[in-house]
């Protein structure tokens, strides 16, 4: 009787939990959603700012983070995939090797404010990219490399060893197997990787702060050497500056919830293609 | 008959880091012959058919000596590649291992790694293949689908097709029944019974009965040295070794 009774309080205090947490995120967002809806429109998502940027639409905004989140995709992960290309297939077992693969995995856990400052120093200063796309797109390039990199090594050790023998077996060389049958079927868990890297990386305001984003703006960026207005930095710019915060904090709302859905619809695809090769091998 | 020695191995040694795992074995194939490899686990018999295709030395740490010839050539000289070894020394592994590929790319798979480009011989090599491996009449009509639908069996017949469409020469069959029922089982032993006219079999295998019904000549390995090697009849029916003798009739092992 005494064990039902404390078994049965074990499970309530845990189901409160579960409550609590889905109680937090309910409440964010409603908040986001009912306060970004008021001022959603086509003319919101299609039109340049008006006004000090408290009337008109966010549409180089959203194509701002479209391009610096596509910039960073396209630094990251070719350079991310072939790292984990070496270090799972062809770099020998070693000491130095090992703590490589440490250090790329503690890369993941620095704050994103930091590579912001590297950003600054080596990018926008030492290179001379100036505050730029191309400075942002590496900055934020570098912060999803060492996610890619981990997606990336996870799924080419998931493919089975008996597979690359066979493959080697009939005379193919280990490249040929790596590029045929390894890639291939590792190919959806890098891809999920990959996607979460790119929800990271566009809703990341800390490393674009100084290496690409802007306040205002006006029309769209010009060459990858142009400023650009970005969401995140843009909901943290209309909540600190400006001369009417009543009207850029409904905007804000409407960026955040942008941007909520965009992440959303990112995840989302990663996740169906994780389903996907679950069944495939199922 | 039986005198055209297709590979041959001389005084091997062979280690795992510093354990032994083959002791002095002298041991000639015999071409468009079966020979079984008998043994309890761990006494190296796998570990010796792996170097006929030189897998081993995929492994880190391992040490070979003596030679290992295939029709009178080293295949372990410096001027020879393992991959060119390996496209004329197939191997059927213990677990079905296709690609997971559609049917008609795991046999197209050899063809095209090996430089074949031209797509109305691949499609006529993928079901010339399938065919001998008699496996045509089962897959016929689903060649664009996953190879890992198929069963076991048919798994582990689609794996000797994807030898046969290479064109090897010999074939190592390391336990290619371990994993599969009796009537997948009858089938494999069919195919290597016919496959036999055109290649030279090597059979590892745990299945004393298999041994006796597929395989024209017998060896018995034991704590990494070949006991005995003879026709198969004299080995089950004769022994000369005591131990191979207690081996086959089930006394260990």
């Amino acid at each position: 009787m005494k064990k039902d009774i404390t078994q049965n309080i074990g499970f309530f205090l845990l189901f409160a939990c579960i409550i609590a947490t889905l109680f937090f995120l309910g409440t964010i967002i409603y908040f986001i959603f009912t306060r970004g809806m008021q001022i959603i429109s086509w003319e919101f998502l299609t039109q340049p700012p008006r006004n000090a940027m408290t009337e008109g639409g966010v549409a180089p905004v959203i194509v701002g983070t479209l391009y610096l989140t596509l910039g960073a995709m396209i630094f990251a992960v070719p350079l991310g995939l072939a790292c984990a290309i070496y270090l799972c297939e062809y770099s020998p077992k070693s000491i130095v090797v090992n703590i490589i693969r440490i250090s790329i995995n503690n890369l993941a856990g620095v704050p994103s404010v930091v590579f912001g400052l590297f950003g600054l120093a080596v990018f926008v200063n030492f290179l001379n990219f100036g505050v730029s796309i191309l400075s942002g797109s590496l900055t934020l390039g570098i912060l999803a490399l060492p996610l890619i990199i981990s997606a990336s090594q996870e799924a080419l050790l998931a493919v089975p060893h008996s597979i690359r023998e066979a493959s080697l077996s009939l005379g193919a060389s280990k490249w040929e197997t790596i590029k045929r049958i390894v890639l291939p079927t590792a190919l959806p868990g890098i891809l999920t990787g990959v996607i979460l890297s790119i929800g990271r990386a566009a809703g990341e305001t800390a490393p674009i702060l100084f290496t690409a984003a802007a306040f205002y703006k006006r029309g769209y960026p010009k060459s990858i050497f142009s400023e650009v207005m970005a969401l995140p930095y843009h909901i943290y710019a209309l909540m600190t500056e400006g001369t009417h915060p009543d009207k850029q904090k409904a905007i804000a709302y409407g960026c955040s919830l942008i941007l909520l859905f965009l992440v959303l619809f990112i995840s989302g695809i990663a996740i169906y293609l994780r389903q996907r090769q679950r069944s495939y091998h199922g | 008959m039986d005198n055209d020695i297709k590979m041959k191995a001389d005084k091997i040694n062979f280690f795992y880091g510093n354990t032994q795992a083959l002791k002095s074995v002298d041991l000639n194939i015999f071409s468009n012959r079966v020979t079984a490899l008998i043994g309890p686990s761990g006494c190296g018999k796998s570990t010796f058919i792996r170097l006929f295709n030189r897998m081993n030395e995929l492994i880190a740490g391992t040490k070979l000596t003596g030679k290992i010839y295939i029709d009178g050539e080293d295949i372990n000289s410096p001027c020879i590649e393992a991959v060119d070894i390996r496209r004329r020394v197939g191997m059927v592994f213990q677990k079905p291992n296709p690609f997971p590929k559609s049917i008609f790319d795991n046999i197209a798979y050899g063809l095209r790694v090996n430089g074949i480009k031209n797509k109305d011989f691949i499609e006529e090599k993928v079901v010339q293949t399938l065919k001998k491996a008699a496996l045509w009449e089962e897959v016929k009509c689903r060649l664009k689908e996953s190879a890992l639908g198929l069963s076991g069996g048919q798994q582990q017949r689609l794996c000797i097709a994807r030898c046969l469409a290479v064109e090897t020469e010999v074939i190592l069959f390391d336990e290619p029944c371990a994993s599969l029922d009796p009537i997948s089982t009858g089938k494999i032993e069919e195919l290597i019974l016919e496959l036999k006219k055109d290649y030279t079999i090597v059979i590892v295998t745990h299945n004393m009965q298999q041994a006796a019904r597929v395989s024209d000549y017998t060896g018995f390995f034991l704590l990494g040295e070949l006991i005995e090697f003879g026709r198969t009849q004299d080995i089950f029916t004769a022994p000369k070794d005591k131990r191979t003798e207690a081996y086959i009739t089930g006394r260990f092992g």
